[in-house]
């Protein structure tokens, strides 16, 4: 598929609720500083398997998967591995910007604080901030609630809070699907911006979105059984000009979905 | 409004609007029945009682006569034994209630639990003066104390502070919990950090009920041995105390119309404490959200 070796890579994945499948037979790998867009109608299972890729998952008591996920190489579902630790690896913003209720410095400076971080904290604060690109308006107002953020600045202050333990990979579920055209093409360059130094993946619905910002691109579409499968994964240029299959193209054309 | 465009459901609308104002009358009508009772039995009681309330009263001991009569053992022993219930039934509240919240596998176990709080919150408050009696009394022979006073009335409320405590977790909601553990915090971090400081104002609320709730109970310490004649403040933990209730209901039941104003003086004064621990507790509870909203 790739020159160098996935940062993440699924091999044969499938993940139940309880007695419900959701994915099944995935394989897939991340590419390291790639942006990689996971694609598909809703419900199928797009932000399922995002949430494998840092064990969040583990928190829903019905949730069994079998095949595995790997890490840089490393079994991410192995006994010893602690989900805690790997979470800091792997970075996560959400669909709705979720920023905790504490001012805009001490929602940045939680995940180092809660990882032990010894150091400058003010001044890896202001990095992470600056690069969300989000500095210049909130400078002033470090001591200020994260509350009284607009949305789009919220979810920049969540990719902020994200880089600040300084991830290896971030996982975004849906960014901008609750913010407005100019906060979500703020969001959208700064995602070119991070994807220098950082392996992104993004869960959209918006496949404008996904042709617009990423390198990769997975489609996941239900089968008749309402089980999800990969149906192909490639070059986003690749699945969006010249389709191998059918489906991919029905989809991406909107004729469903 | 005269030249208005005639609509097809005016009627209707007439109709509705009516609707809508009777109920408003009627909810109206539902608090001024409330309030009403309640401002004229704080008015009886202001009207026989206050001319009692001064320091003397407070400072001084109950006696055979009427006009001599204080009810400065019985505030001591409220204050006192309130402090031991409200430390307890708070600390262990909250505790029981981040382990079912948040640690608790949500399974038969966890419901039976559950099931058997919301139990204990309805069982009659003489009960569990009588546990109180055999347990704290008799079997850890801490003596008609306010120790153990305190203890029984931390075991009367703490249904209450569980119950509260934990509508006030399950509130917080499930993304800040994430955001927690997507950082890589553990379980614990996520729960001290963000978890509770966000359910601090509703445990609050909590135990500000369960404390006035316990701060007016007579029952089970009756029926546990405090005494009713108390010429002494609680010199510490294993001392014999009497309580507010305790003493006003002493009062009221003597012959002398001199006791039933003392009685009254005995009302406000537990009105005055309730209602400035209950401030208190507001106080607190603004300056949190205030800081978490910020």
């Amino acid at each position: 598929m790739a020159e160098n070796c996935p940062i993440i890579e699924t091999r044969e994945l499938n993940v139940c609720y309880g007695p419900v499948c959701v994915i099944d037979q995935v394989n897939m790998g991340v590419e390291p500083n790639r942006i990689t867009a996971i694609i598909g109608p809703s419900g199928s299972g797009k932000s399922t398997l995002l949430r494998c890729f840092n064990r969040m998952n583990d928190l829903i008591p019905s949730f069994h998967m079998s095949g595995s996920v790997l890490f840089a190489g490393e079994d991410l579902y192995d006994d010893s591995v602690d989900p805690t630790e790997i979470r800091y690896q792997i970075g996560m913003v959400f669909q709705r910007p979720n920023p905790f209720p504490k001012s805009i410095f001490d929602n940045v400076a939680f995940g180092p604080r809660v990882n032990g971080f010894r150091g400058d904290l003010a001044a890896l604060v202001e990095q992470s901030i600056r690069r969300a690109a989000l500095w210049d308006e909130v400078k002033d107002r470090l001591k200020d609630s994260a509350l009284s953020l607009s949305g789009g600045q919220q979810q920049r202050l969540c990719i902020a809070r994200a880089l600040a333990v300084q991830p290896r990979v971030i996982l975004m579920d849906e960014p901008c699907s609750a913010l407005d055209p100019i906060s979500t093409q703020a969001i959208e360059e700064l995602m070119r911006e991070l994807s220098n130094e950082y392996s992104i993946v993004i869960v959209t619905h918006n496949m404008q979105q996904a042709a617009r910002v990423s390198d990769y691109t997975a489609f996941l579409n239900p089968r008749e059984d309402k089980i999800s499968e990969l149906i192909e994964f490639d070059q986003t240029r690749q699945i969006f000009t010249n389709p191998k299959d059918e489906r991919t193209e029905a989809y991406i054309t909107g004729r469903f979905g | 409004m005269a030249d208005r465009i005639p609509g097809r459901f005016d009627r209707r609308m007439r109709r509705r609007r009516l609707e809508g104002q009777i109920f408003h009358v009627l909810c109206l009508l539902s608090i001024l029945v409330g309030l009403g009772m309640l401002a004229a039995l704080l008015l009886n009681i202001f009207m026989e009682g206050w001319q009692r309330v001064n320091w003397s009263f407070l400072t001084s001991f109950p006696s055979r006569h009427p006009e001599a009569a204080g009810i400065r053992a019985a505030l001591f022993g409220s204050i006192y034994v309130i402090a031991v219930a409200g430390t307890l039934a708070f600390s262990f509240g909250v505790a029981a209630a981040i382990y079912l919240e948040e640690y608790a596998s949500r399974n038969w176990f966890a419901r039976v639990i559950q099931i058997n709080i919301a139990n204990l919150a309805g069982v009659p408050s003489i009960v569990y003066g009588i546990l109180g009696l055999e347990i704290f009394v008799r079997f850890l022979a801490l003596g008609k104390s306010v120790l153990a006073g305190g203890f029984t009335l931390a075991l009367l409320v703490l249904p209450i502070v569980i119950i509260a405590s934990e509508e006030a977790l399950r509130a917080v909601p499930s993304s800040i919990r994430e955001g927690g553990y997507a950082l890589g915090a553990t379980r614990w971090q996520t729960i001290w950090r963000l978890v509770l400081p966000q359910a601090f104002p509703g445990i609050l609320t909590g135990v500000i009920l369960a404390v006035s709730r316990a701060i007016g109970e007579t029952a089970p310490l009756i029926v546990m041995g405090a005494l009713t004649f108390v010429p002494f403040t609680p010199d510490g933990p294993l001392s014999r105390f009497t309580v507010l209730p305790i003493q006003i209901f002493n009062w009221v039941s003597r012959p002398q119309e001199g006791f039933h104003e003392a009685a009254a003086a005995g009302i406000i004064v537990l009105l005055v404490v309730l209602l400035s621990m209950n401030a208190l507790a507001v106080l607190l509870r603004n300056r949190f959200q205030r800081r978490m909203e910020g």
